[in-house]
């Protein structure tokens, strides 16, 4: 049996998607600034994605940057706010649980003359919010949160955060930034940016059956964005570069697809995540670190060392990541799980498990049964 | 300068009496196949060198870096021919390519002309003051050193006329294919891909095997061992790597014998299996990259310890080497890169924190036997289910 629960890494393309993609290489390949025929052809994919994507955000076309993904969309958010928003402060708040893309990226603010604050996360990896209160300050420009946490899957409490923002916007006369890494929730949860105060969120396609290689930054239209690409002057100025119509048509279609089917998806995930963390955390020394977000299980396993239970998985044809897939050719161990407090003899024992809707309760059964043959075995060859 | 045309020079080849049109013929056929893809050419032995002729386009730098890689050649030059064997002819094209190779620079230089053609009527002190003569003429910053010249140039009067001044450094070394057949054992690291290449560069072509420990190790140290066969076959020509499932002996190794022994009895087993690929496959001997006393399982009561399952020579180019000259080959043969990469193999999953480094052969003897009632089994397992990559 194969099993691929990896999806938080990323997904198999859908039919459709892939149908619509090889539209724009075969029939319309136009380039989307070309002012006859194929270029209008081409700009239509274009258009026709900004609306999908706005459609569920509740937005603005407008208001929407395609990138070449999501680390490509957090590099913009960061770098580009910061950047435009300079004169009114330099204080940058961000957490200690967010993906590379957005740690790295505040490193290299602070690195530009940016002071940039941490903030804490509790053990279920929420935002600790009398910190960001205590943080919050007249420098202050930017807030970056994750929506879901790529390595648990805690979902932070985004309008809490907005309105705690909100809040001190008012009181203070200021015009703090709310931006939102959304890469793991878009296409899983509703979220309606504008309604509780982000002003800028990250999507990526390829998490979510679309095409790697594809995704968009939301920036409201009250906020300043400075661009980080320069050149043909595509996308209103913001981003240049000939717009990637094959990856934009593939990543509307997804993005349509997965919003048509958003409960019953949620509802399959779900299922299959229950089944798979009560089978697991009946073995002996397994225990569950997950959060609420139906595509991911965090699951520790003690006296067993991550890597080598993922290789014996794999053996059986099942795929998993150890930490998380963007980080794994780091062998350093995960920020995230040390930052919720796991017991440090776990922070090397830790696999993520990730579903989408392909997958089946059986899939789950299946691998409860694989850990429980493993994981015997694996305890008794471990490093004296 | 374009080139259509190199004189390559191979030193010991020239030394092997009667053996000498064997080892002239393999090295155009390694040649050849180092050549292949990159244009048309013609190689042929001429005089005890070979020349190697273009005849398409290709490109200078990527043929260059190919031939530099072909084990055998000490020198490669990029000469220019002239069709007539005159005076004229030869005195125009000599100056033309001094002009276009170091013109407008100040150096010295010296003619060096031979002539092997007796038909031409200039003999090759004549030729080297004339010549010289006019490159002085034509070329007001050059001057004459007959002692230390910075630039010989060198006219050889053939049946046509070679001209050049530039010799690229070789590999050195004997052809592949000269010299039989070795096992090498080849691990991720840096110090075996650099043993495997300096057997090779002594005429031996090579085999290789690979100890695989699944789950322990990933398909991606599987990946990097076979990318290091690839970087070394780029010299040794092709490479059958034989890939070995050995979890079930470690394991069986780790819970029955004495932990800080492990290393060493793994390696026997090692050994035990190499030796064994290696005489089903024709090889004459085992290569490995042990080096005295850098690790644990190479110090030299180790090493005989090793050792004291071989039948067949082992041998150890790296054996009197410190770290840093291996790595500073490995640099230069391109292999360090890959192996850096930070997967583990087998051996470092299950090492004891203190391991034996003077152990004594009757003492790891008895730990083996208490392997006896499952040691053949799991060997005869193990050489069942190679798995076998043509590099």
């Amino acid at each position: 049996m194969e099993v691929y629960f990896d999806n938080a890494a990323t997904t198999k393309v859908l039919p459709e998607v892939k149908d619509i993609m090889i539209k724009t290489m075969e029939e319309e390949y136009g380039n989307p600034s070309s002012m006859h025929r194929k270029g209008v052809e081409a700009e239509h994919y274009l258009k026709r994605t900004r609306e999908i994507i706005s459609r569920q955000l509740k937005c603005e076309p407008k208001e929407l940057i395609f990138t070449s993904g999501g680390t490509e969309a957090n590099n913009l958010a960061l770098i580009g706010i910061a950047m435009a928003n300079r004169r009114a402060g330099n204080h940058i708040i961000t957490t200690k649980i967010e993906h590379a893309s957005v740690i790295n990226t505040v490193l290299y603010l602070e690195e530009q003359g940016f002071r940039v604050t941490f903030l804490h996360v509790d053990a279920n990896g929420k935002v600790d919010m009398n910190h960001l209160r205590e943080v919050l300050d007249e420098e202050t420009i930017l807030v970056s949160v994750m929506a879901v946490n790529n390595e648990i899957g805690a979902v932070e409490p985004l309008e809490e955060i907005a309105s705690e923002i909100v809040k001190y916007n008012k009181e203070h006369g200021k015009n703090i930034v709310f931006h939102v890494d959304a890469i793991q929730a878009f296409g899983k949860r509703l979220i309606y940016p504008k309604r509780i105060g982000i002003g800028a969120l990250s999507m990526s396609g390829h998490k979510i059956h679309g095409p790697k290689g594809s995704g968009a930054l939301f920036v409201d239209s009250a906020v300043k964005l400075q661009p980080i690409l320069y050149g043909g002057g595509q996308e209103k100025g913001r981003r240049s570069g000939t717009e990637n119509t094959t990856a934009i048509a593939g990543f509307g279609k997804a993005v349509e697809v997965m919003y048509e089917r958003l409960n019953e998806n949620v509802t399959k995930m779900e299922a299959v995540k229950q089944k798979l963390i009560m089978g697991a955390t009946a073995i002996e020394g397994v225990t569950d670190n997950s959060g609420e977000s139906p595509h991911i299980a965090s699951l520790s396993f003690r006296g067993v060392k991550s890597e080598v239970l993922l290789h014996a998985l794999e053996e059986k044809g099942i795929c998993v990541s150890a930490g998380s897939a963007c980080a794994s050719n780091h062998p350093a161990v995960s920020g995230v799980l040390k930052a919720i407090g796991l017991d440090k003899d776990l922070l090397d024992s830790t696999l993520r498990f990730s579903f989408c809707e392909q997958n089946t309760v059986e899939e789950a059964e299946y691998t409860v049964k694989a850990l429980e043959e493993l994981l015997p075995n694996l305890r008794r060859f471990t490093r004296k | 300068m374009e080139y259509k045309a190199f004189l390559i020079k191979y030193a010991e080849i020239g030394t092997k009496g009667k053996n000498r049109y064997v080892f002239e013929e393999v090295l155009c056929k390694r040649i050849s196949e180092h050549v292949a893809g990159l244009g048309e050419f013609s190689i042929r032995r001429e005089y005890g060198r070979i020349f190697l002729e273009a005849e398409s386009a290709y490109d200078y730098e990527d043929l260059t870096t190919e031939l530099k890689k072909v084990f055998g050649i000490v020198g490669i030059c990029p000469i220019v021919v002239e069709e007539h064997v005159e005076f004229e002819a030869i005195k125009s094209r000599a100056v033309s390519y001094m002009q276009e190779c170091y013109g407008g620079q100040a150096l010295t230089f010296k003619v060096n002309a031979r002539r092997t053609n007796k038909a031409f009527p200039m003999h090759s002190m004549e030729l080297n003051s004339e010549i010289g003569h006019f490159v002085l003429e034509a070329l007001p910053g050059m001057s004459v050193d007959v002692h230390t010249p910075d630039v010989m140039l060198h006219i050889e009067v053939r049946d046509r006329v070679y001209i050049y001044s530039e010799t690229i450094k070789g590999a050195g070394g004997l052809p592949v294919g000269t010299n039989g057949k070795a096992m090498l054992l080849l691990s991720g690291g840096i110090d075996s891909p650099v043993a495997g290449y300096m057997i090779s560069k002594r005429g031996v072509e090579l085999e290789a095997v690979y100890f695989n420990a699944p789950p322990y190790t990933s398909e991606r140290a599987k990946q990097k061992v076979i990318d290091l066969a690839k970087i070394v076959a780029g010299y040794a020509g092709h490479i059958r790597l034989h890939i070995v499932n050995f979890t079930d002996i470690q394991l069986a190794i780790y819970e029955k014998c004495p932990h800080a022994e492990l290393t060493i009895i793994m390696r026997r087993y090692m050994m035990k299996i190499a030796q064994h690929l290696a005489g089903e496959n024709q090889c004459q001997a085992l290569i490995t990259g042990e080096s005295i006393g850098q690790v644990a399982s190479q110090t030299m009561h180790s090493l005989a310890c090793t050792n004291e399952v071989c039948t067949m020579p082992v041998f150890r180019p790296c054996i009197g080497m410190d770290k840093q000259e291996i790595v500073d080959i490995s640099e230069q043969i391109g292999t360090y890169e890959t192996s850096i990469q930070p997967y583990e193999d087998c051996c470092t999953i299950f090492v004891a924190k203190h391991p034996v480094t003077k152990p004594v052969l009757d003492v790891i003897k008895r730990s083996e036997a208490k392997l006896d009632d499952v040691i053949d089994e799991l060997m005869e397992k193990a050489l069942g289910s190679v798995e076998v990559v043509d590099i």
